[in-house]
């Protein structure tokens, strides 16, 4: 592990570090399994600076808000299988190539991630649910029973323009964003919901804007976010 | 590297004035436009493209097309106070399409005011008056 970090860091290639299938490790070391597998790439406690450099330099998405954001059950299954949720990679314009009739994502570029067996799966998810997010996500803000979730598909899809950096089935929407068609077993509500209102709350540099959003439309949106993916598995 | 040899490509294909935004700072060594580039690569090249010219990867399917800023005709018409408000308040505030999102929560009222001088600076409008 040491050796291949070092190599990893000394070589400076993100995709040599992917190639590193993480080591079993030790139970004993319960705690430190995300500090010793996953810091390198992902902030784990809340950057004390935060740049828009950050953002270049990065090498994974933040998950120091991981307990707030993820469902457990999901971080357990795609930590050993983990699947594309950024087209684009951390920041989709490391891969954007110029083109006609408009620029693309060179797909092949894409780091894949690596994957851990299931025991230390359910290790990490239970250490990543305890990161929280210091109070950014209010439980109970989403009221599902408020929720028009056709409604909110007319939103996301065409009035509030959504779509325009998210998936919300593979292959229908743009990639600068995560892709959402399993933002209902990814994702907690509450989540969804202040993310949106305030994305500059969670990374004041994020690319995601703060758009102009009503109460009905948090709701809606979020009720047809959280629909997304849960049908078909 | 990669994106550095399709440049070199287009430099060929396309003209020259396209090739001046690839890297979008080239030809110039003011740092403010070299700072607004930056900011354009993270904030706006998802939609307006990484050559500026209006076909971002975030283009798919969008009803309203994000405006080619490196179109000369079509970008000076477009005074220096619109291009503030749209950039500050969305498309919605100047009768435009609302694809176009507000930016006052990610850039400062004199980042978006340099960004306005370096689409002037893109779309070479203040040479072709
Ligand atoms: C070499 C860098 C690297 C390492 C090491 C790494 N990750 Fe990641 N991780 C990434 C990248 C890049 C993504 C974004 C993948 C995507 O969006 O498709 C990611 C995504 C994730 C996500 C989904 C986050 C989200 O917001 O969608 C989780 C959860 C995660 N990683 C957990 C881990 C854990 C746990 C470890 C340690 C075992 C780890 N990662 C190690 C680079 C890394
Ligand atoms: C200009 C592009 C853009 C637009 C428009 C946009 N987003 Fe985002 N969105 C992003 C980016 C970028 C992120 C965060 C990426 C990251 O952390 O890696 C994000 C993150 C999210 C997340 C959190 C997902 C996650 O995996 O952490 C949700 C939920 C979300 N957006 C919903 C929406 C909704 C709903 C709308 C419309 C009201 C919307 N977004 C409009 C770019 C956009
Ligand atoms: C989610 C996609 C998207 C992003 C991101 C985006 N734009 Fe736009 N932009 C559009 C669309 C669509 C239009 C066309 C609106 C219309 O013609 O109705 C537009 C139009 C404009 C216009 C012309 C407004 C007018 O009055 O005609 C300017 C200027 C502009 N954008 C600047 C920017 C800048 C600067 C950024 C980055 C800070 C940015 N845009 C980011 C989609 C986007």
């Amino acid at each position: 592990m040491k050796g291949s970090l070092i190599l990893a860091a000394s070589a400076g290639v993100v995709l040599l570090a992917f190639a590193i299938r993480p080591t079993a490790v030790d139970a004993q070391a319960a705690g430190s399994e995300l500090a010793s597998q996953c810091a390198s790439c992902h902030a784990l406690t809340k950057p004390a600076e935060v740049t828009v450099d950050r953002l270049w330099t990065r090498k994974g998405p933040d998950l120091w808000y991981a307990g707030d954001k993820f469902n457990k059950e999901w971080l357990v299954a795609w930590l050993q299988k983990p699947t594309v949720i950024r087209p684009g990679g951390v920041l989709w314009f490391k891969h954007a190539k110029p083109g006609e009739p408009r620029d693309t994502i060179d797909t092949a570029a894409v780091e894949k991630h690596p994957a851990v067996d299931a025991e230390t799966a359910t290790k990490l998810a239970d250490q990543l649910m305890l990161l929280k997010s210091g109070g950014l996500v209010t439980e109970g803000a989403f009221k599902p029973e408020s929720a028009n979730a056709a409604m909110g598909k007319l939103a996301f899809s065409k009035l509030r323009g959504c779509i325009a950096c998210h998936q919300s089935a593979a292959g229908t929407g743009g990639l600068s964003g995560p892709e959402l068609y399993d933002a209902g077993q990814r994702l907690r509500a509450d989540y969804v919901i202040a993310y949106m209102k305030d994305p500059q709350q969670f990374d004041p540099h994020i690319w995601m804007p703060t758009l102009t959003l009503s109460e009905p439309d948090l709701q809606r949106i979020t009720g047809y976010v959280m629909s997304l993916g849960k049908e078909d598995k | 590297m990669i994106r550095f040899g399709i440049a070199m490509l287009g430099l060929v294909a396309m003209t020259g004035a396209i090739a001046v935004h690839q890297p979008a700072t080239a030809g110039s060594d003011n740092p403010r436009i070299a700072a607004s580039a930056h900011l354009y690569d993270t904030y706006c090249a998802q939609c307006h493209g990484v050559q500026r010219n209006g076909k971002g990867v975030n283009t798919v399917g969008l009803s309203v097309q994000p405006r080619d800023h490196s179109d000369t005709a079509g970008m000076s018409s477009l005074p220096r106070d619109q291009m503030i408000k749209a950039i500050s308040e969305g498309g919605g505030a100047v009768n435009k399409s609302a694809l176009m999102p507000s930016w006052s929560a990610v850039l400062s009222k004199e980042q978006i005011e340099d960004m306005a001088d370096y689409l002037i600076y893109v779309c070479k409008c203040d040479t072709a008056q």
